[in-house]
């Protein structure tokens, strides 16, 4: 129980830390998920290549802990600035109606 | 085939957001999975009850929904969630 606790601290901390954060299943270097590996493309295409990634398929506790963190049922989840953006779905409509590119230019991200 | 997952995503979506349309597709079969799994969906729900909410909340208001779902059998859940306004400028 203590350690689960510490684990939602410890990704408060973790989401704050980089402007985007990733949680997904496996690396941007090699998605092990459809959904995952759409949220990489997505980003590429923005000239988003600075931003970090945790696995959770390396670590379990992480998997469950994010989830319950955001109160989102599903991997990939995306952060900007600390605040949850959605998965793979929003972040791509976003990429469809432009809303990407306003949000990335919010964290001074030219895309 | 029954497919009991497939019968309960649409029953529990028509109950909690009375949509106007609502498609749910098995798209298991495109996955490394057995056949006739029910693992993979995608939905699209076209709802009244979306109307001035933002893309996260009608995505959450789907995942309220399918909560016990999602976190038993279903591994992913892809969502398309319109306003009937929506719907009727791109049907897709």
């Amino acid at each position: 129980l203590c350690s689960a606790a510490d684990l939602q601290k410890d990704l408060g901390e973790m989401v704050k830390k980089d402007k985007v954060v990733v949680f997904m299943k496996g690396t941007p270097a090699q998605p092990m998920c459809g959904f995952s590996n759409a949220v990489v493309q997505i980003l590429r295409m923005h000239g988003v290549d600075d931003y970090a990634a945790y696995n959770v398929l390396e670590d379990q506790d992480l998997r469950q802990g994010v989830k319950d963190f955001s109160n989102w049922p599903t991997i990939p989840q995306v952060y900007f600035n600390g605040e949850f953006v959605g998965g793979c779905d929003i972040l791509l409509q976003m990429h469809q109606n432009g809303d990407l590119v306003e949000e990335l230019k919010k964290l001074g991200i030219q895309s | 085939p029954s497919r009991p997952v497939e019968k309960a995503i649409r029953t529990k979506l028509t109950n909690s957001l009375k949509p106007d349309h609502l498609e749910v597709h098995n798209e298991s079969h495109m996955h490394a999975v057995p056949p006739g799994s029910e693992s993979h969906f995608r939905v699209l729900v076209v709802s009244s009850q979306f109307e001035g909410l933002p893309l996260i909340q009608r995505h959450r208001l789907v995942n309220e929904a399918l909560k016990e779902e999602l976190s038993s059998c279903v591994h992913a859940l892809a969502i398309q969630a319109k306003t009937p306004e929506q719907w009727g400028s791109n049907p897709s």
